[in-house]
């Protein structure tokens, strides 16, 4: 266990993660759920145990659409969505692989896309 | 010259651990005033009390100082010794280095230094103290019972049966509250009505009892054993002397469409009606929302058919006061609102329903005569989901903090009464945890499970939505699968929070007790006094204490019933004499204490008073009736004078304690 790592996502999420009384109703709300290999209420355990390496490495991290649906409905005020940005974070800050390349954008093009929207993922998905 | 007696406690190794307690008796054995200064294991003990009482005897003091836990266990003790040896128990005062000073400190030197303080406090206050005498009040022998529930009927049979006066008020038409509207109880599945109606119609034959229905209590004045207060009986429209209960008004009455609140809005009403048919007291009421007689003049259907002449369309309110020893509160409980969980789809959807609305749904004389069939067509539900914990256990905002704990049992019931009823029906339970302790309990959600095949999945529902073809998507996760499920479902029933009734907190301002957070009356101990309050002479049962199923409110009844009739026994009452009195010579009439008092035992009179050169004037002056003072203190602090004291605490004595501390 990452006792830094974890300090440092308990303290950038803002999240007591020790709130959770494991209910599983972000899991249930959550839109991403079949894409995802952890889903929100294993990344607020997951946190819990100092499991953080499996979360940076799995795909889920970049799976979760930060529509705070999950965040809406927890009953314990958990935020599980703040726990994966926190995450995605730490993923970002260690510079690791790109998650994103430029080729990627044109094919993922349309009208309704907005700039900043590519803006903002070259941002958190690359180096 | 003072004699004072100074005695250190050990508590065994409560105090001794922590304190010094040898050191702590040699030191205040030095102070001013004291001739003996003793320590000893257990001063509360027979011996420990003998070593009081032979000092007092011995060294004929004139004040005692014990050093030892809170007053609030042992002052009482410790002032019965001194009395038995002939002190007067208000020269006893009690130095608190157990709460305040061993079990909060770990360094034994500053604990020791702090227990020698507030003993020197002590001292200094026993120096300043007066003999205080006690005085009696009569007990009024009747007892009051705000709300008509199973809880307010148990209550009131009870003081009944000790052969005292009893009055309930409940605020709707009919005494039965929430048990009334549930269709089978558990863990026994015996019908609600079979075992609730024979009580009420009990409470309504015994003479000892009196039942005002449709009435609240709008203003409580007085003290333990001598209340005063004022019952508002609201207009009903009818003369209940005069009302058979046959019915027929609220058969012909032309306004059909009031939602039914007694069937949960799941039907209608008339504007006149009886709520249900065991309703006690058997009396027609008239809703003025909805008369189109009383909002403009136009009707009178009722009044025509009524062959006893009981319609009154020109009733109002009447008010009614009577003085009563004792109070119990039996407010009782509602669901919560369910606006605010938008995911659940209660607001729009009429599939989706509340376990209460379930009840109502399921029983023989709710809307579908006791056939369940969804409120949307009206088509038997063949694949039901029932989710646990909506607003229970939240803190989100939208709901309650705690677990509303009858839910797990209500929902283990419904599920295994639809299995029992309609094989061909799936259940679903969703549940976070499943908590059931009590007698037969654990064992009767079992047997949901294990005999009646509902299906109990670990997870939450996340989102319920309404589809076009009637169905309803449940969207939820199957945590110990690991799985997020789909459930094509025909009927949603939510497990709301239970919250105390709205009525409550006025009620707790005027009864002046203390409520928590979420409104729930406070007990006077959680563990040692559950049923009394922390007023003297109101007394708690049911559900407005906290969540509470129907063997637990019925056995708090009785525990509240029977501390009720403890004080309705006395004749008299020794009231505290730590009690406000005014100097008449610096009071400036400013009314400034009035205003404060919360007992009203403050009032104002003009008085003579001889003025220089032979002169006279009349001044206006505060005094204190005795007998109403509770002694807390609030005037003593808002007068701007300094004309207001308290007995046993007055201004000199805090001030001495104050200095002996600062010292």
């Amino acid at each position: 266990m990452n006792k830094n790592l974890k300090d440092w996502i308990d303290i950038t999420s803002g999240v007591n993660v020790r709130k959770c009384m494991r209910c599983g109703k972000c899991t249930a709300t959550c839109p991403s759920y079949n894409e995802m290999e952890y889903h929100p209420h294993q990344f607020v355990y997951m946190v819990e145990r100092g499991e953080i390496e499996p979360l940076i490495n799995s795909e889920s991290l970049y799976k979760c659409l930060t529509c705070f649906v999950c965040v809406e409905r927890c009953p314990r005020n958990v935020e599980p969505a703040k726990v994966v940005e926190a995450v995605r974070l730490a993923a970002v800050r260690r510079q690791g692989k790109n998650h994103l390349s430029a080729e990627q954008i044109p094919p993922a093009l349309d009208d309704d896309m907005p700039q900043q929207a590519i803006v903002t993922a070259f941002r958190k998905y690359t180096k | 010259m003072q004699r004072i007696g100074v005695f250190v406690c050990h508590c065994g190794t409560n105090i001794a651990a922590t304190v010094d307690v040898k050191a702590v008796a040699e030191a205040l054995g030095h102070e001013a005033g004291v001739v003996i200064s003793q320590d000893y294991q257990y001063m509360c003990s027979e011996s420990g009390q003998n070593l009081v009482k032979n000092a007092i005897k011995e060294h004929k003091l004139t004040g005692v100082v014990v050093c030892s836990c809170s007053p609030r266990m042992h002052e009482n003790t410790f002032r019965k010794a001194a009395a038995s040896a002939g002190l007067n128990p208000y020269l006893v005062e009690i130095a608190n280095i157990r709460e305040q000073c061993s079990w909060i400190h770990k360094d034994i030197a500053s604990a020791t230094e702090k227990a020698i303080i507030l003993g020197r406090a002590a001292i200094a206050k026993v120096h300043l103290n007066t003999p205080l005498t006690s005085m009696e009040s009569p007990v009024v022998k009747r007892a009051l019972v705000i709300g008509g529930g199973i809880a307010g009927i148990q209550t009131a049979l009870d003081i009944a049966e000790a052969g005292f006066e009893v009055d309930i008020v409940e605020k709707e038409p009919t005494i039965g509250g929430k048990m009334a509207q549930i269709d089978k109880t558990f863990p026994t599945l015996d019908c609600a009505a079979c075992i609730l109606t024979p009580k009420m119609v009990e409470a309504s034959q015994n003479e000892k009892i009196t039942i005002h229905s449709f009435s609240e209590v709008s203003d409580v004045k007085g003290f333990v054993g001598n209340f005063t207060v004022t019952i508002k009986k609201k207009a009903r429209y009818v003369d209940e002397t005069k009302c058979t209960g046959c019915g027929l008004c609220t058969e012909k009455c032309p306004m059909k469409k009031v939602p039914n609140e007694f069937n949960m809005g799941l039907d209608n009403r008339r504007a006149v009606y009886i709520p249900f048919a065991q309703a006690v007291p058997k009396v027609a009421t008239i809703d003025p929302n909805y008369c189109m007689m009383l909002k403009n003049g136009k009707c009178g259907v009722c009044s025509k058919v009524c062959s006893a002449g009981a319609i009154d369309y020109k009733q109002t309110d009447r008010f009614v006061e009577q003085k009563y020893g004792a109070i119990v509160v039996a407010t009782g409980f509602n669901p919560i609102k369910l606006d605010k969980y938008d995911e659940f789809a209660y607001s729009y959807c009429p599939d989706v329903v509340t376990s209460l609305e379930l009840e109502r749904l399921m029983n023989a004389a709710g809307p579908n005569g006791g056939t369940l069939l969804r409120p949307s067509d009206k088509t038997h539900p063949h694949t039901i989901v029932f989710v646990q914990c909506v607003g229970s256990r939240c803190d989100d905002g939208k709901g309650k903090q705690y677990c509303s704990k009858i839910c797990c049992m209500y929902t283990a019931k419904h599920a295994m009464l639809i299995r029992e009823k309609y094989p061909d029906t799936e259940v679903y339970v969703f549940y976070i945890d499943v908590r059931t302790p009590g007698k037969n309990f654990d064992e009767f959600y079992r047997r949901a499970v294990e005999q009646y095949n509902v299906h109990y999945i670990k997870g939450m529902v996340g989102k319920v939505s309404p589809k076009a073809d009637g169905k309803i998507d449940v969207q939820a996760s199957d945590l110990l699968a690991g799985e997020q499920l789909h459930i094509n479902a025909d009927m949603v029933v939510l497990a709301a929070a239970i919250e105390p009734d709205k009525t409550a907190r006025p009620l707790a301002t005027m009864l002046t007790t203390q409520m928590d957070t979420n409104d729930f009356f406070t007990e006077a101990h959680p563990k040692l006094r559950p049923v009394e309050s922390a007023t003297a002479g109101i007394f708690l049962s049911g559900a407005c204490q906290g969540p509470k199923d129907i063997p637990e409110t019925v056995a708090q009844a009785s525990a509240a019933a029977a501390k009720a009739i403890g004080l309705l026994c006395k004749n008299s009452i020794t009231c505290n004499p730590c009690v406000a009195h005014s100097d008449e010579l610096m009071c400036n009439g400013c009314s400034a204490c009035e205003k404060v008092c919360p007992y009203g035992a403050i009032t104002y009179q003009d008085k003579e008073f001889r003025m220089p050169n032979r002169t006279t004037a009349v001044r206006r002056v505060a005094s204190v009736n005795p007998a109403v003072c509770q002694g807390c203190g609030a005037c003593t602090v808002a007068c701007p004078s300094g004309a207001m004291d308290l007995n046993g605490f007055s201004n000199s004595q805090i001030m001495a304690e104050v200095d002996a501390i600062c010292k």
